[in-house]
């Protein structure tokens, strides 16, 4: 947990994203990679990157609110874009699989988005840049019956919103 | 809090038999009983005794009968079937004309019309076998609009004679209307009648919208709705139309309201960060109350009827179980016992019950326990079976069933307390979140 500055969250994000990707979060940070016309051609201050290159859905457990390590890694991500383009605001919203009573998945799902929110929060990202928000199970994401659908829909997006013109 | 007085729509006049009651009714159901063998009924069409009343006669007498056969108490001995009809409410009927189609219990009635738009529809209720009546003749009087609801009175009269239980046909659902697929559902508050007749929307289809609730004076709602952008609860007077926010100026998602049984208070969650406490509203002073301070998430609590206690699911201890606790909060006690999750709790009516949502081993159950927790039972399987809500009589429950899959959605479904008479309550789409008004007054 000791990477939690910006600069070395934002290095983390280089490492993980250059990979896919030549545009890094703006310059100055010595990124040095090529672009690669045609492969993922995606302007990274757009919504687009943000939720397909870097990710905009964490997901969960069955009824817990635990992040992963590999959530912790997409978040991270996410706050050094947000702090590369400080216009944006963000909503993140928390999700339920259908396996619980409505009431308790939408406290579940707030529960799920409150995590996010902290973590985001803890890693230096402006309280008031982000608002939370729970469906519980109103919004699945995919609609089968079985745990390869429920595992898509423990989930939380975080939806972007500001920054007028980037889309 | 904005309560209109309802305008009594039916008039009710008591008076006396043909024949002078005596002895006590031969017929008799005791519905909490082992095997029950449904009573042979027969509900011919009622007398028309103005040119008016002629279409109504036959319709009543048709809800009547759906009424009573509905409980799984009696079966219909149909018109078909019937070797003659009741051509005078005033004479004495040929018994020997119904004891030969085997029906048991008989039901006359008339139905006049004046021309000022009055409704009067009268019923006798006769032991076939004892050739004798069944109580006093009733009289309703009405608007022509009511006449469901003077059907619903009169099989209610009649279910309460045979079987010593108040009854509950006179009575509305308020529920959450369904359409579109899975993963774009489109929401509406409804209200229908109890049999699924009369149905309106009290919303549009632009917000998710989600478990409402009546007030004990049947016309008021209290519901969660997404229209401000977050969760948030909203008041509804179905007379004038007139929605208000129950808190304004919060920025917390509040789910889960339920009028407290005075109708002057609603306890509901409220969702902080990660934590979710139930709460006390005044519904005078809008002032709010915590009731719990627990980590876990504590939502759904129902009152006693007499307002003296709170029923509600918690986490707190790992899985979701039921909790008991004083309606003004304090410490809270377990009451479920067995292994699996617990949600959703409501109280019965009368007092002695609490009805839940049960998962177990990927099972959805509608079960009901006492209010110490013993004596759990579960009254249905599926995929979802969930969110129970009494009749007016503490005997059916009504709850909502969804199918698996992608193109699963939910239908109302109703079950009486001892887990027999499973029938599924008719809608025009898929319908969710059922809520049981007490008996229209």
């Amino acid at each position: 947990m000791g990477f939690r500055k910006t600069g070395l969250a934002l290095a983390a994000v280089l490492a993980l994203g250059a990979c896919q990707n030549g545009g890094i979060f703006g310059g100055g940070s010595g990124g040095g990679t090529d672009q690669t016309p045609g492969s993922g051609n995606i302007e990274e201050s757009s919504l687009a990157f943000f939720n397909t290159t870097i990710g905009d859905t964490i997901l969960f457990s069955v009824n817990v609110a635990t992040l992963s390590t590999g959530a912790k890694r997409i978040l991270d991500a996410q706050v050094a874009w947000l702090n590369q383009y400080p216009a944006r605001t963000i909503t993140i919203e928390g999700h339920a699989d259908e396996q619980g009573t409505r009431e308790y998945n939408l406290a579940l799902g707030a529960r799920r988005a409150a995590a996010v929110q902290n973590y985001m929060v803890s890693a230096g990202l402006l309280e008031t840049r982000l608002s939370i928000i729970s469906y519980g199970k109103e919004r699945p994401l995919e609609v089968c019956s079985t745990e390869a659908c429920w595992s898509k829909n423990r989930r939380s997006v975080t939806v972007v919103a500001g920054g007028l013109g980037n889309v | 809090m904005n309560v209109l007085k309802k305008v009594t729509a039916v008039a009710l006049i008591m008076f006396a038999s043909i024949a002078a009651a005596q002895d006590v009714p031969t017929i008799e159901i005791d519905i909490t009983g082992g095997n029950i063998r449904p009573v042979n009924t027969a509900v011919p069409q009622f007398v028309a005794e103005t040119n008016g009343a002629q279409r109504l006669s036959g319709d009543i007498a048709a809800v009547v009968m759906s009424d009573l056969v509905s409980t799984g108490l009696f079966r219909e001995i149909p018109g078909t079937a019937h070797i003659a009809g009741v051509t005078s409410f005033n004479a004495q009927p040929v018994f020997s004309d119904w004891s030969v189609v085997n029906a048991e219990a008989l039901v006359t009635g008339a139905v006049s019309t004046s021309s000022d738009g009055r409704l009067v529809v009268k019923f006798r209720l006769f032991d076939v076998d004892a050739q004798l009546p069944i109580g006093d003749g009733v009289q309703y009087a009405g608007t022509q609009d009511s006449w469901r609801r003077m059907a619903h009175k009169v099989a209610d009269t009649i279910y309460s004679r045979i079987t010593g239980e108040t009854g509950y046909f006179d009575s509305r659902i308020v529920f959450i209307s369904e359409t579109g697929p899975k993963n774009d559902r489109r929401k509406r508050l409804a209200v229908m009648d109890y049999d699924g007749a009369n149905l309106r929307y009290l919303t549009d289809d632009s917000s998710i919208v989600l478990a409402p609730r009546f007030a004990p004076n049947t016309r008021d709602i209290i519901y969660t709705s997404y229209e401000s952008g977050l969760p948030q609860v909203y008041l509804l007077n179905m007379d004038t139309g007139r929605r208000s926010q129950l808190l304004e100026n919060t920025t917390n998602m509040a789910t889960a309201p339920r009028f407290s049984p005075d109708g002057t208070k609603v306890v509901m969650s409220i969702i902080d960060g990660s934590n979710t406490d139930i709460y006390q509203v005044d519904l005078n002073t809008r002032n709010r109350t915590r009731l719990t301070s627990s980590a876990g998430i504590d939502t759904t609590p129902s009152y006693s009827p007499d307002g003296s206690q709170i029923v509600f699911a918690s986490d707190r201890g790992g899985s979701q179980q039921l909790y008991v606790m004083g309606a003004n909060g304090g410490e809270a006690r377990r009451i479920s016992a067995g292994g699996g999750s617990y949600g959703t709790p409501v109280w019965s009516p009368r007092g002695d019950m609490i009805a839940f949502t049960k998962i177990k081993s990927g099972r959805f159950h509608i079960g009901v326990m006492r209010t110490d927790g013993s004596r759990e039972n579960l009254l249905t399987a599926s995929f979802i079976d969930e969110a129970p809500t009494w009749s007016p009589n503490g005997r059916v429950l009504m709850f909502f069933r969804e199918t698996a899959g992608a193109n699963g959605a939910p239908q109302v479904y109703s079950v009486d307390l001892t887990g027999r008479n499973l029938r599924r309550v008719d809608t025009p789409s898929f319908a969710s979140d059922p809520d049981w008004s007490g008996v229209l007054r």
